[in-house]
């Protein structure tokens, strides 16, 4: 499935938390400037799949592709310096820093994300530009998260369930960030409880189930087969 | 009333010492997340070092800064060859250091035998100042000012240098400060280094008030820890506080209650750790 256009690919990974082996022979291609939903339940892998790409956890086989560069293997800093940005599960924006200093820290490269940039995109962040992190709300901290991400000008941006735990107005406003942002070209791995957002955002999407991928295509065709995707996915 | 004064200067005094160990100690521990155990070790090499330039007619102020300098490399050996192998393992990480503390009070046995090495004040500093008719002895009033002055230039480079913020971040969420592209491994050495570095100085700067004898290293450490379980892991801000807190409970403890020094001292800890085992100021669990 690698193939030299893609923007990140993965063929064969497999992946443990410790003993127990998460990841089997999974592989997907995310194509330059395309938006890739990454779905399953809870507990199916889609988490580790993330930790794997970002370098948090070693594949024990297989390879993941950056351009054509293979960069599993890599420590997650010279993953993140080759241009993979991570949105974390739960945010873990640092607490102590001030929302400034979030961005300041995540700064690299060349690009034309900077922290007026990030504050453009999030007028509310420039309010609160020096109040520690810890004291945002859950909306805020979403974005500095975002915010944070960008900063390292990424080529490609995983995303781990941005809308989870927010209001429905700010689920709203975060889906529109992650269009916008791929709209102008940024190729994005968005994983997502929330289907709905998700389906609507994604040209292409990959269902993981119990660690395999079981269905790897465009959004129509995923659209489509609902009965696969209550089979995968539950109800939605 | 010359009794409180004076125990209040000494008091302060061997805060700013403390603060000196333990602000290194606590920003390890708050990194790294081990305690190193080698902390007091590399305070009494740092003061058998200052002997040693000093008995070479080096100047007490230069002799100070190089004897950092020198436990501060050592400590960027200690960090690179043998902690950074032992990557995960922290309980590994811990034994290590201790085994090391071990090696360094046993080498120092060997090289500067055991009979104490006083260390005289600088020259100028050695006769006391009067003050509203009491007197004080200069160079603890300059240990304590010198303490202040690397308490702000600590606070600047965290609190105020993108490094500083860098290494807030890898206290906070190493994971998360890697997947940012942070060279957190990197920042270990540098922090490990700049740490003991300030313990091998604090040893030369307490060499007037302590000497150097064996034992140095013991009776110093679990002051360090202390400080540091008070004040909260990882908290220049608690280590500052801390090291004032304790220094007060040992001395006057020690002055008014000899026989229940350690009680005073160790029962704030125990406290501490069950009470609040986030400290005064810090964020992570001791």
């Amino acid at each position: 499935m690698a193939s030299d256009a893609a923007a990140l690919s993965l063929s064969g990974v497999d992946s443990f938390y410790g003993d127990s082996h998460v990841l089997h022979g999974v592989g997907f291609a995310l194509r330059p400037g395309r938006l890739l939903a990454l779905l399953g339940r809870n507990g199916a892998g889609k988490t580790t799949c993330l930790a794997t790409i970002m370098g948090f956890l070693r594949p024990r086989r297989g390879e993941i592709r950056l351009y054509g560069e293979r960069i599993s293997g890599l420590s997650p800093e010279a993953i993140c310096r080759r241009g993979v940005g991570l949105v974390p599960q739960g945010r873990r924006v640092f607490r102590s820093l001030t929302v400034r200093e979030n961005l300041a820290v995540a700064a690299r490269g060349r690009g034309p994300w900077t922290v007026e940039r990030v504050f453009e995109l999030f007028p509310r962040l420039r309010e609160r530009h020096g109040q520690l992190a810890g004291s945002l709300s859950g909306g805020e901290q979403q974005m500095l998260a975002i915010g944070r991400a960008l900063m390292g000008n990424p080529r490609v941006l995983l995303m781990d369930e941005p809308s989870e735990g927010l209001a429905p107005q700010i689920v709203a406003e975060v889906g529109r960030i992650i269009g916008r942002l791929n709209a102008e070209g940024l190729s994005i791995v968005l994983v997502e409880q929330n289907v709905k957002m998700t389906l609507g955002l994604a040209h292409d999407v990959v269902i993981i189930n119990t660690g395999a991928v079981v269905f790897e295509g465009p959004v129509e065709e995923a659209r489509r087969d609902e009965a696969r995707l209550a089979q995968h996915l539950g109800v939605f | 009333m010359q009794f409180w004064l004076i125990q209040t200067l000494n008091s302060l005094a061997l805060g700013g010492l403390l603060f000196l160990l333990s602000s290194g100690f606590s920003l390890i521990f708050g990194l790294q997340r081990i305690p190193n155990l080698a902390h007091g070790a590399l305070f009494m090499l740092g003061a058998y070092i200052g002997t040693s330039l000093l008995a070479r007619e080096v100047d007490f102020w230069l002799a100070a800064p190089l004897a950092g300098v020198l436990v501060g490399l050592l400590g960027v050996a200690l960090e690179r060859l043998v902690l950074r192998r032992l990557a995960g393992n922290e309980q590994g990480q811990v034994l290590v250091t201790l085994g090391v503390a071990f090696i360094i009070a046993d080498l120092c046995l060997l090289v500067w035998t055991g009979d104490p090495i006083p260390v005289p004040a600088p020259e100028g500093l050695r006769r006391p100042v009067f003050l509203f008719g009491f007197a004080f002895p200069t160079y603890r009033l300059v240990v304590l000012g010198i303490a202040v002055a690397a308490a702000i230039g600590l606070f600047l480079l965290m609190e105020r240098t993108r490094l500083g913020a860098m290494i807030r971040a890898g206290v906070d969420d190493p994971e998360m400060a890697r997947g940012v592209g942070i060279r957190v491994s990197g920042l270990f050495t540098t922090v490990f280094c700049l740490g003991v570095a300030l313990a091998g100085t604090a040893g030369v700067l307490g060499g007037p008030i302590l000497s150097a004898y064996p034992g140095l290293d013991a009776d110093m450490l679990p002051l360090a820890l202390v400080v540091v379980i008070l004040g909260g892991v990882g908290s220049l801000l608690g280590a500052f506080v801390g090291s004032f807190v304790v220094s007060s409970i040992y001395n006057f403890g020690t002055a008014l209650f000899p026989d229940l020094a350690y009680v005073i001292l160790f029962l704030p800890m125990v406290l501490a750790l069950v009470f609040k085992p986030e400290g005064l100021f810090g964020r992570v669990r001791a």
